[in-house]
């Protein structure tokens, strides 16, 4: 009960702190007599705080994070690359990095071509039916990963003796297979790609709804020129409204991918990144929390970080551009 | 008779996206519709028996509210307090952090000075790194203040102390909200007519007042649309509440634990999803237009 009125309290006193705050420091720049320092400043009074914010809870750490990445376990001394040669050493860290590459392979593009599929089958299905089924695809989108795990291990669950109560296991059973412990099960990773329907199942929502809203801006003048000309429906498809969307499908992409190579509470709810399922996001876990070693945790946050410079570079590239357009 | 053949296609047409569609669509309720059933099974049946055969024979099958009598239970899974603890990690990690965006924002949007550009694409670069890289550094930050605060008099003890508590969730929340806050808010700001705001400078109105008076009451759509994206997270998020606000169990953190004892049988797990479930679907079904919009509008997290 006592979280609740702390909670109330930062409700209430919060904002009215933050406001506070950014009021004096509009005061205070006021004062300034010269009235170029205070043209300079003033700016300042509206940004400084979350700069501060950024600076000191992201910035920094990120930067001590990777200077952790080459000292030992408790950071006391530095070691070089030890972390690193360590690391690539183990032949688990090796299929961890493999399980990556696969997540990053296959996730973010299933969800985008799922998304696509769904939004264009929708599309010209009068509002209700839309409304009904976007809905329903949708609705993960709401639940944690946590709560998402919870229902997709029972679906995947096993019974030694006799009746399945997994959904996956007695469909299984009922074509007359032999039901398996799924998630237990390596070979081929089919465990992790099990994982993988549970974020595809997760995002699939997300990728039509930022579809369908591309398609729907599609003029309808260009899909009638097309068939006019005698083109047929998949031609037109992938001719004239495909390029159309394609800037959208590529942003969906380039966010799923980063949730993707990321990838932690699914996979550590479903697994614990046992059985082969580690991703990188779950070995950053186990090497603090389980194994007290910030070295060497440092090191797998780097590793990822590198994997993912390139996407932070194109994503500035791309707010560059736009902003020459505007 | 060339368009009556073209409507034929086009029913057709429709009428197969309809099918595919029931496929997909029940695919992708299955497993919500296994939690909503298995919740109210009892044990034997739940550990014995698939969930759709209660439904196919709902007459014959035991429906109970025994599992949340189990999950409420205080000397169980005192779910009631989860809930009540996860309230008090997302409302302020929700609402603090818009109130320091909303500023931010204005100042990235109408004011002009040296070093804007850069900045905000330090801000768009930030929102892609991965919250692993800063969890360390800032755990440690957290410990330093801890240290720092047992040598005020009469908190020799550290019971007056920042990591695990509710704070901890609220200002690590807030850091890694900020990037795409001010992204999203700068845009939908960017929007604006900037003649109404140059019309109020030549008024004589303050920044201050500008910021107040028109931007805010005009960006409660960008401003909704962030405020229900940020609460799903935070509602949701395992990571940070497991790191930062240990000293309370959030739901995520209950219903982890209650997975890693099933053996009291799957009614109970799916129980206490459902319960913590409820509020982020009822937030989504009520407010989905803005959370859309959200959505649209900073496609990047």
């Amino acid at each position: 009960m006592s979280g609740i009125l702390t909670a109330l309290a930062a409700v209430v006193l919060g904002p009215l702190a933050t406001f506070a705050l950014y009021y004096l420091m509009n005061l205070l720049v006021n004062l300034i007599p010269s009235q170029k320092v205070r043209k300079a400043l003033s700016p300042y009074v509206f940004i400084s705080p979350v700069l501060v914010l950024i600076g000191a809870l992201l910035v920094y750490p990120t930067i001590q994070t990777m200077i952790f990445a080459f000292m030992n376990a408790d950071s006391t001394e530095f070691v070089g690359f030890r972390n690193f040669t360590k690391l690539f050493a183990d032949p688990n860290f090796i299929r961890t990095i493999e399980n990556n590459l696969l997540w990053v392979a296959v996730v973010p593009l299933v969800t985008v071509v799922l998304g696509l599929l769904i939004a264009t089958l929708t599309d010209k299905l009068g509002p209700i039916r839309e409304r009904v089924f976007k809905s329903i695809i949708f609705m993960p989108m709401a639940i944690s990963f946590v709560a998402a795990s919870s229902v997709w291990r029972l679906s995947y669950s096993w019974n030694s003796n006799g009746g399945q109560i997994g959904i996956l296991n007695a469909i299984v059973q009922a074509f007359g297979g032999k039901p398996t412990p799924w998630l237990q099960n390596e070979t081929l990773s089919i465990n992790s790609l099990l994982i993988m329907v549970v974020v595809v199942w997760a995002n699939a929502g997300f990728a039509m709804t930022l579809l369908s809203a591309a398609i729907k801006a599609v003029p309808e003048e260009t899909v009638e020129a097309a068939s006019i000309d005698g083109a047929t429906g998949a031609q037109a498809f992938f001719q004239v409204v495909l390029p159309q969307i394609w800037g959208t499908a590529v942003s969906v992409f380039i966010t799923v991918l980063i949730s993707t190579m990321k990838i932690f509470d699914v996979i550590w709810g479903m697994t614990g990144g046992n059985f082969h399922t580690n991703v990188l996001g779950v070995d950053f876990f186990l090497e603090y929390f389980v194994y007290n070693n910030t070295g060497k945790a440092s090191a797998v946050v780097l590793l990822l970080m590198i994997a993912i410079i390139p996407i932070m570079v194109y994503q500035v590239r791309t707010y560059r551009k736009q902003e020459q357009i505007r | 008779m060339k368009n009556n053949a073209f409507l034929n296609k086009l029913r057709g047409w429709r009428l197969g996206a309809t099918i595919t569609m029931l496929v997909v669509v029940i695919i992708w309720a299955l497993p919500t519709v296994g939690l909503l059933v298995t919740a109210f099974r009892d044990r034997n049946s739940s550990i014995s028996t698939g969930w759709w055969t209660a439904i196919l024979d709902p007459f014959h099958t035991n429906w109970t509210t025994e599992a949340f009598k189990t999950v409420f239970d205080p000397k169980y899974w005192d779910i009631g307090t989860s809930f009540m603890n996860t309230i008090a990690v997302s409302v302020p990690a929700t609402i603090l952090p818009i109130t320091f965006a909303a500023f931010a924002a204005y100042g990235f949007t109408f004011l002009d000075f040296k070093g804007r550009e850069a900045w905000f694409s330090l801000i768009i670069g930030l929102m892609v790194v991965p919250m692993q890289a800063a969890i360390v550094a800032v755990l440690q930050m957290f410990v330093a203040i801890d240290q720092w605060l047992t040598t005020i008099p009469g908190n020799e003890y550290g019971d007056f102390h920042l990591s695990g508590e509710y704070p901890a969730g609220w200002i690590v929340h807030s850091a890694f909200a900020m990037p795409l806050a001010v992204y999203i808010l700068r845009n939908y700001m960017m929007t604006l007519p900037s003649a109404l705001i140059e019309a109020a400078r030549i008024d004589g109105a303050s920044h201050f007042q500008i910021f107040w008076r028109l931007i805010i009451p005009m960006s409660v759509p960008a401003l909704a649309s962030f405020a229900i994206f940020q609460f799903l997270w935070v509602w949701n998020d395992y990571f940070v509440a497991f790191m930062f606000v240990g000293n309370h169990n959030v739901l995520t953190y209950t219903i982890l634990s209650m997975l890693g004892q099933h053996g009291e049988g799957w009614q109970v797990v799916m129980a206490g999803s459902l319960i913590s479930v409820l509020v982020p679907l009822t937030v989504f079904f009520a407010l989905q237009r803005y959370f859309v919009r959200g959505l649209t509008a900073g496609s990047v997290k």
